[in-house]
């Protein structure tokens, strides 16, 4: 029987994108590089160019298609591959940043903004070549534009490696001083993480895991103004009803990420992998989430109750895009990048947003402490020690966390510092002066907890 | 267009049929939408696009939402002698002219959005 469209849901769908930021945030295609390994650098660089701007060569163009005809913006259109790690064990630091390059150039090539897995995973432990990834990793984020580095330090099963904790501390900080002159941007492309999604289609933490296909399509999608204007519509309704509108939107919102995926896929001939339901927002005026805590009731996000507020959208939207995918992944919740959201940026400015309460929130949403701006004398230890805590709290809550901690050189606290395009401006929050330095230079690894042992 | 009653006695009130296949097939209909205040010449303007690209247009619906004048026609690209994007063009194009605001975009759009 042929469906019945009503005039008022084309016109509400008109309106979502074109007054509401409901968009694609990005199409980003996994590639396998596995089969890229070889004798040498050269073999592996020659390789790795091949295949990265064969298997993409089509996607900008193809989302550009897509975007036309069906009317919805795709923001983004992104690469993701295998951990370079895995990909060029036995190369030394300086080969990798060689290879960084190669990367840089391939992506340039097929015309993508970002490509993400200059990773590796070290949760256990390193082997030579995590090492040498890992102390390439500022020099490779200096002289790249496009490449995006994410470590994972610890999982649920292995507990948290606080040798690598501590050695992102310091990678960190010199991260932001080979890229001084642009406030440490370098940072903002390196996220350490705790039980990393392998199928995260969002940069700067995505990745092509080892259990993924030859070729993978995964999509983003976007909507904190659809949610916030649904939330608005509602006026003052119970929690339930609150609930219910977000899911219903969270449902709306995730039907195109499933329908641009599934095009996307077919047109070029990859499989389809997964719609990623976040909500991410950006620096445009109507696209925060902090708004939307807000819109809930709060004066402003990070006072009291903002920690419950985003349990309940964190959890209503996955529920809403639970029904709205056959395949939902990578990280798949509300985003709360400090930079990137405008509305968080006012809450800090205005201080009702710090950095406990930032740390609060990622136990109940799905990042953690994201694109957070400090000052430029935090020690390389008490980075360390952040990274900890974040890793903590997804360890023994079982979820992923992260944090992406941008120490920029000069600055102090109430300083701005601008980054520009999708990576907005940021207030440089303080952080807690009293000292961990004997607690992360420990070595060794924090044990996986007792619920690791769930067999 | 669906009025009058349906097959189990309830009104089926006006609407745009849209593709009953199932969700995945890439269908070649279209949805024209077109917002602004209402004024004479508005659907001649637009169908003569469409009459020039041999796009045949199975189904027209207007209303007033909020002052604003909103019509919607689903339109056949499958008879059409161009391609989505050379519509889109003209369309947007006539748009201007008129002073409306006109989208055409593929209907699966609004059929992966409003139904299960």
């Amino acid at each position: 029987m042929p469906l019945t469209l009503n005039p008022g849901e084309i016109l509400e769908t008109i309106r979502m994108v074109e007054a509401q930021n409901l968009d694609i945030r990005t199409i980003t295609m996994g590639i396998s590089l596995r089969d890229c390994r070889s004798e040498d650098y050269q073999g592996i660089a020659r390789k790795v160019y091949s295949k990265i701007t064969r298997c993409a060569e089509r996607l900008v163009r193809v989302g550009e298609e897509l975007q036309r005809e069906y009317g919805i913006p795709i923001i983004n259109k992104r690469i993701s591959v295998t951990p370079i790690a895995l990909v060029a064990d036995g190369l030394a630091a300086d080969e990798l940043v060689q290879l960084a390059l190669v990367l840089d150039r391939a992506a340039k090539e097929v015309g993508v903004n970002f490509i993400g897995g200059y990773s590796c995973l070290v949760h256990k432990g390193m082997t030579v070549g995590d090492e040498n990834l890992l102390q390439s990793i500022p020099q490779a984020l200096a002289v790249t534009e496009r490449v995006c580095s994410s470590v994972n330090v610890a999982t649920t099963r292995a507990g948290i490696n606080m040798d690598a904790v501590y050695s992102m501390g310091k990678i960190t900080k010199q991260t932001a001083a080979l890229t001084a002159e642009n406030g440490g941007v370098g940072c903002a492309k390196l996220v350490v993480f705790c039980n990393v999604p392998e199928d995260n289609p969002f940069m700067a933490g995505a990745f092509h895991g080892i259990g993924e296909p030859e070729c993978v399509i995964n999509t983003g999608v976007s909507g904190p103004g659809v949610i916030l204007h649904a939330i608005r519509e509602q006026g003052n309704v119970d929690f339930g009803a609150l609930a219910s509108a977000i899911k219903l939107t969270a449902f709306k919102v995730t039907r195109m990420g499933e329908l641009i995926g599934r095009r996307a896929s077919e047109r070029l001939g990859v499989p389809f992998g997964i719609v990623d339901l976040s909500l991410a927002p950006t620096p445009a005026i109507g696209d925060s989430v902090a708004e939307i805590l807000e819109a809930m009731g709060l004066e402003k996000c990070g006072t009291h109750g903002t920690t419950a507020a985003l349990a309940l959208l964190n959890d209503a939207v996955k529920k809403g895009g639970a029904m709205a995918s056959s395949y939902v992944g990578g990280l798949s919740g509300a985003f709360i990048p400090v930079s990137e959201d405008a509305g968080m940026v006012a809450a800090v400015e205005a201080g009702a947003l710090t950095l406990d309460k930032l740390e609060a929130m990622t136990s109940v949403c799905s990042v953690g402490l994201d694109m957070i701006a400090v000052p430029g004398d935090t020690s390389a230890e008490t980075l360390s020690a952040i990274m900890a805590d974040e890793a903590a709290i997804g360890m023994i809550n079982r979820k992923t966390t992260a944090t992406r901690l941008i120490p920029v050189p000069g600055k102090k606290v109430g300083e701005r510092v601008e980054f520009g395009g999708l990576l907005g401006g940021a207030t440089i929050m303080p952080v807690n002066r009293f000292s961990s330095v004997a607690f992360v230079q420990r070595g060794g690894r924090i044990p996986a907890p007792i619920q690791a042992l769930n067999n | 267009m669906c009025r009058g009653f349906g097959q189990t006695g309830e009104i089926i009130a006006a609407g745009m049929e849209v593709g009953g296949d199932e969700v995945g097939a890439e269908g070649n209909r279209v949805v024209v939408t077109v917002l602004g205040h209402d004024r004479v010449g508005i659907i001649a303007g637009l169908t003569e696009i469409l009459a020039r690209n041999s796009v045949n247009i199975l189904d027209i619906t207007q209303t007033i939402l909020q002052d604003v004048f909103a019509m919607i026609m689903l339109v056949d690209m499958g008879t059409g002698t161009v391609d989505l994007k050379s519509l889109q063009e003209q369309l947007d194009l006539k748009g201007q002219e008129i002073g409306v605001k006109v989208t055409a975009v593929h209907e699966d759009v609004f059929r992966f959005m409003h139904r299960l």
